[in-house]
């Protein structure tokens, strides 16, 4: 069975960055598929990695990340402002990050439409989907 | 504030070693993307002796390896710099892979161990570079998350980076699509193990670097 934990981005919002991967990290390892509203920042995903890193042992074997968020090349000046203000003022960041234990999930694979998330044999059928909905 | 003061610091340094012309290069990238022939390829260029031992296994390179002292030259224009070679960077390591890879047991949990500490120092060393070749594997797919992870990462440390796009001697090579994910960005097609297109790409490096 496939568990999947959601975050959403404002119960992490107010946490320290190392309590905040913690946060993320220890539902990893309880081997549930993290959906993570709002994307964590470049310097938090390498610390997540350093994390993840220190964190390996027999049992617990990485994790697969994956961040899915909207096709800003297609966004005119006025949506790219927008959205700015929008993250600026209320702190969220818009997308969605899926973090699953890498003795689960093989590889994550996106293309515009969906996101697979593509099991280790024997931990389920092999596939599972997440539908991703295209901004229009 | 502290992390603030440290990184603009580390910005004045930066510049002022660029000026001075001899800087600190890194190669970065996921395992098995060539990162060391690369190093050996230029090594054998500019000094006629190799940098560090490759395999098919992935993670060789566990340790931070540094050529100093390597000077290149195009026309009038001089590059020197370190030359940093770094353990490639995963989200997991697997120590049965390196079973099927062919290593008995001990081996590779101990490959595996130091595997580890390789991404975390390749990790930390990434604010000492003053310039940094990214190396793909054009074989494989370039939107993966730790090659988005890293490319934005030194985007936002503000540190000049080209992209290889290596193994262009393999049939499955995609250089096209390398470019097409990160268009912002120089990439240049090469196969670091023959030797093709360098010329194109110590041009480019210049241009990154110089």
């Amino acid at each position: 069975m496939l568990t999947l934990q959601f975050i959403p981005f404002s119960e992490i919002s107010g946490l320290s960055p190392e309590r905040r991967l913690k946060r993320i990290l220890d539902a990893v390892k309880e081997d549930k598929i993290v959906v993570l509203e709002g994307k964590l920042a470049k310097e938090e995903e390498t610390e997540l990695i350093k994390a993840t890193m220190e964190s390996i042992n027999g049992r617990f074997k990485g994790i697969e990340i994956s961040v899915v968020s909207s096709d800003r090349k297609q966004e005119g000046v006025f949506r790219k402002l927008q959205r700015g203000l929008v993250e600026a003022l209320s702190g969220a960041r818009q997308g969605m990050t899926i973090i699953g234990p890498a003795t689960i999930i093989r590889e994550i694979r996106k293309d515009p439409d969906k996101v697979q998330l593509l099991t280790v044999e024997g931990s389920r059928n092999g596939r599972a989907g997440l539908k991703k909905k295209r901004r229009k | 504030m502290i992390e603030v003061l440290n990184r603009f610091i580390r910005q004045v340094f930066r510049n002022w070693f660029r000026k001075k012309r001899h800087i600190k290069l890194g190669l970065y990238g996921p395992p098995n993307g060539g990162k060391t022939t690369l190093a050996n390829r230029i090594c054998v260029d500019w000094l006629g002796e190799e940098m560090g031992k490759t395999s098919h296994i992935p993670h060789e390179t566990r340790e931070i390896q540094v050529k100093e002292q390597i000077s290149i030259k195009s026309g009038k224009k001089e590059l020197s710099f370190n030359l940093v070679d770094t353990p490639g960077i995963a989200t997991k390591i697997d120590y049965e892979d390196f079973i099927k890879a062919g290593l008995n047991a001990k081996e590779s949990k101990k490959r595996a161990k130091e595997a580890t500490k390789g991404v975390i120092d390749s990790i930390k060393w990434l604010d000492e570079m003053d310039a940094v070749i990214v190396v793909l594997d054009s074989t494989k797919d370039p939107y993966s998350q730790v090659n988005i992870t890293l490319i934005g990462n030194l985007e936002a440390r503000k540190i000049p980076l080209l992209i290889v796009a290596n193994k262009s001697d393999l049939k499955r090579a995609n250089i096209k699509k390398v470019q097409a994910a990160f268009p912002q960005y120089s990439v240049v097609g090469i196969s670091a193990k023959y030797g093709n297109s360098m010329d194109r790409f110590y041009e480019q490096l210049f241009e990154v670097a110089g």
